[in-house]
């Protein structure tokens, strides 16, 4: 049977995205209709396998406690083993398909979206690793293949940031990034280190038996800081505070880019790698406080600054932020089931705006200020459905995908601590403020641009598609998870039962309600003046709309501490280190020429030399007889 | 085929092709390069038999091959190659290729070039596949006049001018063998006056040292000066300085060969000599040099961050990475020491390919900073393609050569050292830092038309890029091709460094 196969040869999933990595890199760039078939295909290929390993997953009943494991030697030396394979259970399940989904997707939209581009090839190249890495970290078996995938991932997001590389802020944006996540890694790596060292494995099976044994014999210090340590790796990929800053930046990439690597995959893997390595996580129970504490911080923190943005795809981004921040809330409490069904229904409606947003932009010529749209309803009936729909669900509003999943992490949320409780309904009233803002400003309002209003379109078939694809899903897959018992497969111990509190959903409806009347009061209706709040809320309002200055802070602190010492350090390897050295080295030439004026060949100087020498010999001599005559 | 003496075909190729090409014409260029090229590719393709042939579950020196040639002072023409030295042998004769490739278009005395090129890669590979010191040290001594005269006369002169370059990198050179040669002769008398008879045989000197038949004082004594030697030839702090002076004033080839091959001769010479010949100088100095590596991975790191000059950033961030060799060498077990052996390669290929990169464009534009040069990934995608490799297995990346020895180094050298461990593990930080900032700088940004006449690499320029890439990225997705041979090497190390893992009393190195 089919999926038996795809089961049987799990590992192709990230292994066909590759080879056409390969091929495009290799041989079929320069040819870029031909380079788009061969990812799409292969992504197709992808998708079909994913589609099969999560029947066979339903069919033969896998479950996180059985999973099914395939694995091979990668690396053995001196007792320290190193395996790749594929490991599949649902949550593995859960994520390939939503990568695979998402990234055919993706690849179908960016066929229209990056027509003309001259690096059209090289463009579904990137992608096509991208995939691959990205499946290949879904898969892991264990803590070492989930890094090694987790930095060719990263590896991904830095090239396709900097895709344009002839802007500076694209390349800028894609070295911050770059640097940023790598901070995380650095923790990360040393979770790692501490782990094959305390327990000789990495194994996540087999560290899944050890730990829980581990601390109930020796406490819970030593698995404190590793579980910490290894939750910085998270903090920065799934930009959580304070090392968030990489991702608004990260927006100077193609918008195909941010719609599949920083918002619908990659970015989660932070996400899923705490709830991969959740039953380490839930045996400490400080640091699932932490956990939550940055989840929820950060889902507010992030959505207090979407509300000033003006960029479409940054507003966007902070909302990213915004969501990581809940699903990470959900983890901290221990929802893990809360937070992937988060996880999946935002990848939709996420990937769904910022494909909306690209169209948008696209149309207007790659203008990105909401303000200077407007009234993009009529032209773009479509594009403008779609993304109210995205809009809805982000919103939380019944029955679109959100509501059910952001449902669940309310409930929990409130189940373990009404403060994060509080934090997490109040981000969500924002988050339906600036979307509804957003959706506002841009299809509703009087178009800005009477010239650019006018030469707006639908976009071309190709990105219509995706589309609708991923309306459909952001109508469908929230009921559709709560219906069909998402919980019963993706789960860490008890199946999870789906329940619905009338009173936080509807009081979370409500709200959501009323922020999009005010989002109508102040844009489309204009009763209330957008300026004036902006005044009136003073230094809120400059914080908020300069990021709280974090970035300035960095910059400073970089600075300082790195560019300073740095100068410091090269000033003394400069005139200390190899100040001694040349100091020697002219010791020894001056000695040496001192020398060699003794032997300059000129006679005189020899004979007067001569002299000298005969007439302090001589002195001595007589001294040294004066000497022994005296004491004769 | 097993009586073919395929050690010394190896050594030899360069040799005769240095010999044949004294009596070609000076005019005949192409046919200078012509014959220095096939001299490597015969020579790689033998070292690549040998690396696939060699047996690993065997492990031990193979090969051999050992000719009595001074009866008197026990001097032998031994050679062989064991999971230690092979990966080196290999390392050198890709670089050794690469840098022929990479010196295609010299145009001034091509003929000398690629005769004093040929004897340096002869002097390369005859130190690693040594088995007798005094023909290691015979090498190592040859090593050093083609360098001298090739800096001084191809060199390039920028911040430093390359006759003070030429005269750094010759004196450093020098007087680390004069510290080396009075240990390997302290060590030669020594191990004579207690074996009763004369010799030179590696083997023999490690079985001598190992049984204890060397007291604790003199291993510490003879450790220090062979110390002295292979750590300033492995830029270890303070006496690095030279490095990246030296590789500023090279011509590309010698940089390429220096950073790749050349100065590994001291990491390899701690192992071969000071680790298995003065197992208790070692673990005496073990603490120090961990100190010392520290000092270059951040310190160098630091450096390179406030270079402007490729060659530069290059040169201290190879002294930077040379840290990471020094500590896995320092903790003393088989993880680290097969780290530091595999890290040797794995910055060999990456830093071979950076300067073969760098040298590229040095000679189509002459501009080396970095405030100077931008936007090239426009007019040369293919080297741009190569910089990125050499950067990214530079930063560590998973997938390239540099992460699975750089892993290693650090698992093996996290129980033994932690606060060092962490120290070294947070240099992936600066060297990305410094890494991308070139990057960046160089590869991106918006094109710039004064670089529009240069051409791409194409054709034979294109040589350096595969040769390396290939082990760079074939290394890379499968580790265990380099790892499984260095740990057949170095796994024949573990009774004697539990055996001195076990001698009591050192706290730190101090008594």
């Amino acid at each position: 049977m089919f999926y038996d196969f795809a089961l049987e040869h799990a590992w192709l999933i990230p292994l066909l995205p590759a080879m056409a990595f390969v091929v495009i890199g290799m041989i079929t760039r320069s040819y870029g209709k031909l380079s788009a078939a061969i990812a799409v295909c292969m992504s197709f290929i992808s998708f079909l396998l994913s589609s099969g390993v999560t029947y066979a997953l339903v069919n033969y009943g896998i479950s996180v406690e059985q999973p099914f494991v395939q694995q091979l030697n990668w690396m053995h030396i001196g007792g320290v083993n190193i395996s790749m394979g594929v490991l599949i259970d649902p949550l593995t399940a859960m994520m390939l398909m939503v990568v695979s989904t998402v990234s055919l997707l993706v690849q179908i939209y960016s066929v229209g979206y990056m027509k003309g581009d001259k690096g059209y090839g090289r463009f579904f190249a990137f992608l096509s690793l991208f995939a691959a890495s990205m499946l290949g970290l879904v898969l892991a078996v264990n803590f070492l293949q989930m890094y090694v995938f987790w930095e060719l991932v990263g590896l991904c997001s830095y090239l396709l940031i900097g895709f344009y590389y002839y802007k500076v802020s694209a390349r800028e944006a894609a070295k911050k990034a770059f640097m940023t996540t790598r901070v995380g890694d650095f923790g990360l790596l040393l979770g790692i280190l501490l782990l094959q060292i305390n327990f000789g494995t990495l194994d996540f099976m087999e560290l899944r038996e050890i730990i829980p044994a581990y601390i109930s014999m020796a406490g819970t210090g030593m698995m404190t800081i590793i579980a910490l340590l290894v939750f910085v790796g998270p903090i920065g990929k799934s930009g959580q505070f304070p090392l968030h800053v990489w991702l608004p930046d990260a927006m100077e990439g193609p918008t195909p880019v941010s719609a599949l690597i920083h918002a619908a995959t990659m970015v989660v893997a932070g996400v899923y790698l705490v709830g991969r390595a959740f039953f380490m996580f839930t045996e400490l129970p400080c640091v699932m406080n932490v956990i939550a504490w940055v989840g929820g911080f950060t889902a507010f923190f992030a959505a207090s600054i979407a509300f000033t943005q003006t960029a479409i795809k940054r507003i966007l981004a902070y909302s990213t932020i915004s969501q990581l921040g809940y699903m990470m809330l959900a983890l901290g409490v221990g929802s893990l089931t809360a937070s992937f069904f988060h996880l999946m229904t935002h990848a939709f409606f996420k990937a769904l705006l910022f494909l909306c947003a690209g169209a948008v932009m696209h149309a207007m010529a790659d203008e990105a200020n909401i303000f200077k749209m407007g009234g993009l309803r009529k032209k773009m009936p479509i594009t403008f459905a779609t993304m109210t729909i995205g809009v809805l669900a982000i919103a939380g509003i019944p029955p679109f995908a959100g509501f059910f999943s952001k449902d669940e992490i309310l409930l929990a949320a409130a189940q373990v601590s009404t403060p994060l409780y509080v934090l997490a309904t109040l981000t969500a009233f924002m988050t339906a403020f600036y979307m509804a803002r957003l959706l506002f400003v841009t299809f509703c309002a009087d178009p800005a641009d009477e010239e650019s209003y006018e030469h707006a379109h639908e976009p071309s078939k190709f990105m219509l598609f995706p589309l609708i694809v991923l309306a459909a899903l952001a109508v469908v897959s929230g009921l559709w998870g709560h219906l069909e018992g998402f919980g019963q497969w993706v789960r860490f111990g008890h199946p999870h039962e789906a329940g619905i509190d009338m009173t936080i959903a509807v009081s979370s409806t409500i709200l959501s309600f009323i922020a999009f009347g005010i989002a109508w009061n102040i844009y489309v209706a204009k009763r209330w003046s957008s300026d004036t709040i902006a005044e009136k809320t003073g230094i809120l309002y400059k914080l908020s709309y300069n990021k709280f200055y974090i970035d300035e802070i960095y910059e400073a602190l970089i600075k300082v501490f790195v560019d300073g010492v740095a100068k410091v350090f090269y000033w003394i390897d400069i005139y200390i280190v190899d100040g001694v050295v040349n100091g020697l080295a002219h010791l020894v030439g001056g000695i040496s020429w001192i020398l060699s004026k003794a032997q300059n060949g000129q006679a005189q100087h020899y004979s007067g030399v001569f002299i000298c020498g005969v007439v302090i010999l001589v002195a001595y001599s007589l001294y040294y007889l004066a000497v022994l005559g005296g004491a004769l | 085929m097993t009586s073919f003496p395929l050690l010394s075909a190896v050594l030899l190729a360069p040799i005769c092709a240095a010999v044949i090409l004294c009596f070609v014409s000076p005019k005949a260029a192409q046919s200078v390069r012509v014959i220095a090229a096939s001299a490597m590719t015969v020579a790689l393709a033998l070292t690549l038999y040998a690396f696939f042939n060699y047996d690993m579950t065997a492990g031990g020196m193979q090969f051999t091959e050992s000719i009595p040639w001074i009866k008197d002072l026990g001097v032998h023409y031994a050679l062989g190659v064991d999971g230690i030295s092979l990966p080196m042998l290999l390392l050198t004769d890709l670089i050794g290729l690469a840098a022929v490739y990479s010196s295609w278009n010299i145009t001034n005395r091509p003929k000398e070039f690629y005769i004093l090129l040929m004897i340096l890669i002869a002097g390369v590979t005859g130190t690693f596949i040594a088995t007798d010191l005094f023909i290691f040290l015979l090498c190592y001594e040859v090593v050093v006049i083609p360098i001298y005269i090739m800096v001084i006369i191809w060199g390039s002169t920028k911040r430093v001018s390359k006759e003070y370059a030429g005269m750094k990198l010759t004196i450093y050179l020098l007087m680390g063998s004069a510290f080396m040669l009075v240990g390997v002769v302290a060590l030669y008398l020594a191990v004579g006056d207690v074996v009763g008879f004369r010799t030179f045989d590696m083997q023999a000197l490690a079985v001598a040292g190992q049984n204890g038949l060397l007291s604790e004082e003199f291993q510490i004594f003879a450790f220090l000066l062979l110390l002295l030697g292979f750590g300033s030839l492995l830029s270890m702090f303070p006496f690095h300085s030279w490095s990246p002076d030296g590789y500023a004033g090279a011509p590309t080839a010698v940089s390429m060969i220096h950073a790749g091959v050349l100065k590994k001769i001291g990491g390899y010479g701690l192992i071969r000599l000071g680790l298995l010949v003065l197992p208790l100088g070692a673990r005496f100095w073990a603490p120090l040099i961990a100190g010392l590596a520290i000092i270059n991975v951040m310190y160098a790191a630091y450096i390179a961050l406030a270079q402007k000059d490729l060659k530069y950033v290059i040169g201290y961030s190879s002294v930077s990475h040379m840290g990471y060799v020094l500590l896995g060498f320092a903790c003393l077990n088989v993880v680290s020491v097969s780290g530091a052996v595999a890290n040797m390669v794995a910055h060999g290929v990456m830093s071979a390919l950076f300067f073969s990169m760098i040298g590229f464009v040095y000679e189509k534009t002459h501009l080396r900073s970095v405030t100077e040069l931008r936007g090239l990934a426009h007019q040369m995608p293919r080297v741009a393609t190569g910089f990125m490799l050499a950067g990214m297995a530079s930063l560590g990346l998973p997938g390239l050569i540099g992460f699975i020895p750089e892993f290693t180094i650090f698992v093996g050298s996290f129980s033994v050292y932690p606060v060092f461990a962490i120290l070294a593990i947070s240099g992936i930080i600066f060297t990305a830092l410094y890494t991308l900032r070139v990057l960046a700088k160089v590869l991106f940004g918006p094109r710039d038309s004064k670089f529009d006449r240069y051409k791409d690499a194409r054709g034979v320029e294109m040589m350096p890029l595969v040769i390396l890439g290939i082990a760079l990225v074939g290394f890379g997705i499968f580790p265990q091709a380099l790892m499984g041979m260095v740990g057949s090497g170095t796994e024949q190390l573990m009774p004697l460094l539990d055996r001195i893992a076990e001698v009591p009393g050192f706290i730190g190195g101090i008594r």
